[in-house]
């Protein structure tokens, strides 16, 4: 039988947990930030079939007030409270996310851009994500939007 | 039966105290909240981690009846931490109350979790790394593993506290998240670096749905899509030279979450037990929050980035 002194274990694992992970966390956000346009790359590489979809909430005032709930509780700690960015996140204002087809949306926010620090959102039920790019698309000035 | 020592003197609990107390301040002024859908498993994991830069905190108990000893209460509390959008990494420390007997610290856990594809697909494999440092007396049951069985536990602490365990664990998650229903199933190899042990083996399998798909257009504290319900399965497949589920205990446990609005998720979990080598019964409840941003904190309180 071995015998171990476990008094000190738990603070000094914390502390190597602690040092090893924030600047592998906080390298992430500053790639993040030099890699926006990677970012906005990625939606070009939505499969035409994702990109097909339709969003089964197209027109319906609720699923935009419903996405815009989601969209403050799970994004906009990244994205910014008005989806304008951070330094972690892309603004999802710019063009390339209010041009893109609602289906492409659904497909990143299933997805995510995990090697940017995007996690994947399956976990939202699937009309949760559609409520959340009803939202989105929402944002898009008057006549900007596909 | 003789009630242990206190592991800490009074002063050193005093100064855990204050430690705990200015972290807690530290996460309060610095991070925010964030809401998560959390899962309700108590055992099983599914694919999801932990959102980059956030930490979840953690405090779970189970409560066990014990055939031949004394029922016990153990809890363990977690720090979930998201280093990456593919890696996990988190800390446990494990305690027991035994009735009639001690309450003491029995070990601390580091895990790791790392996933695989860079995108969902059909299947969604994570690899599970932990390594345990635990005592003979730890009863949190966070996994059952090998010929695990409920007379192990019947151990008075003074004794089984003397065995001392350095464990590697593994699991290979493999989950799937379809019209709203997460299927998880994990694999458990472990070995005890301790002596000569052999590979040891176990199960987990998890089922859950949200009580609605739909989100509501207005902040609800009883909305259907804040409850999520399931059931979990988890047993021993005993070891390298005896694999099966022969002398093995084994568990059936319906499982339930609520994410609440304010910010907290409470999960309740009664779990029975499938044969004669199981505890016949095990009542699981946590409560958990989690803290975004709480690297960017760090960074700024040692004197990095400025926002």
């Amino acid at each position: 039988m071995t015998t171990v002194r476990m008094r000190n274990g738990p603070m000094i694992t914390a502390t190597l947990v602690l040092a090893l992970n924030i600047p592998m966390a906080s390298a992430q956000g500053e790639r993040n930030t030099s890699g926006k346009k990677d970012v906005y790359a990625e939606l070009a590489k939505a499969p035409k079939k994702a990109v097909a979809r339709r969003n089964p909430f197209e027109g319906d005032p609720d699923a935009v007030a419903a996405g815009e709930k989601l969209f403050g509780l799970h994004c906009a700690e990244c994205h910014g409270e008005m989806a304008e960015g951070g330094r972690k996140a892309p603004s999802l204002l710019a063009d390339p996310v209010q041009q893109a087809a609602p289906g492409t949306l659904f497909w990143i926010l299933t997805n995510g851009v995990v090697r940017h620090g995007m996690p994947v959102w399956s976990k939202l039920p699937e009309p949760q994500r559609w409520q959340l790019v009803s939202y989105l698309k929402s944002l898009a000035p008057a006549g900007k939007s596909p | 039966m003789e009630i242990m020592k206190p592991l800490r003197s009074p002063v050193h609990a005093t100064r855990s105290h204050l430690e705990l107390v200015v972290i807690v301040l530290l996460l309060a002024v610095f991070t925010s909240l964030a809401r998560a859908q959390e899962s309700p498993y108590i055992v099983t994991y599914d694919h999801y981690l932990e959102e980059p830069g956030s930490l979840e905190v953690e405090y779970f108990s189970t409560f066990g009846t014990q055939r031949g000893g004394n029922d016990f209460h153990a809890f363990w509390t977690e720090f979930e931490y998201g280093a990456t959008a593919w890696w996990t990494t988190e800390l446990y420390v494990d305690g027991q109350t035994t009735f009639n007997d001690s309450t003491i610290f029995t070990g601390f856990r580091w895990e790791n979790r790392f996933r695989l594809l860079e995108r969902e697909h059909f299947i969604n494999p994570v690899l599970y790394i932990e390594y345990e440092q635990t005592g003979g007396a730890d009863k949190i049951l966070k996994e059952v593993e090998g010929h695990d069985v409920e007379s192990d536990y019947a151990v008075p602490n003074a004794i089984a506290r003397r065995e001392h365990n350095h464990e590697l664990e593994t699991k290979l998650l493999l989950s799937k998240t379809f019209r709203g229903w997460n299927i998880a199933e994990n694999t458990i190899a472990t070995k005890n670096l301790t002596g000569g042990n052999s590979w040891e083996f176990g199960y987990a399998i998890g089922a859950s749905r949200p009580l609605a798909l739909k989100a509501s257009a207005h902040r609800c504290n009883f909305c259907g899509e804040n409850f999520i319900a399931g059931v979990e399965i988890y047993g021993g497949l005993g070891d390298r030279y005896s694999f099966g589920l022969h002398d093995t205990s084994q568990y059936l446990a319906p499982v339930a979450a609520w994410n609440l609005p304010s910010d907290w998720t409470l999960r309740l979990s009664p779990g029975f037990g499938l044969n004669d080598k199981s505890h016949r019964f095990l009542l699981r409840w946590g409560v958990s929050r989690e803290f975004s941003g709480f690297g960017d904190m760090i960074a700024r309180v040692f004197g990095g980035r400025k926002q």
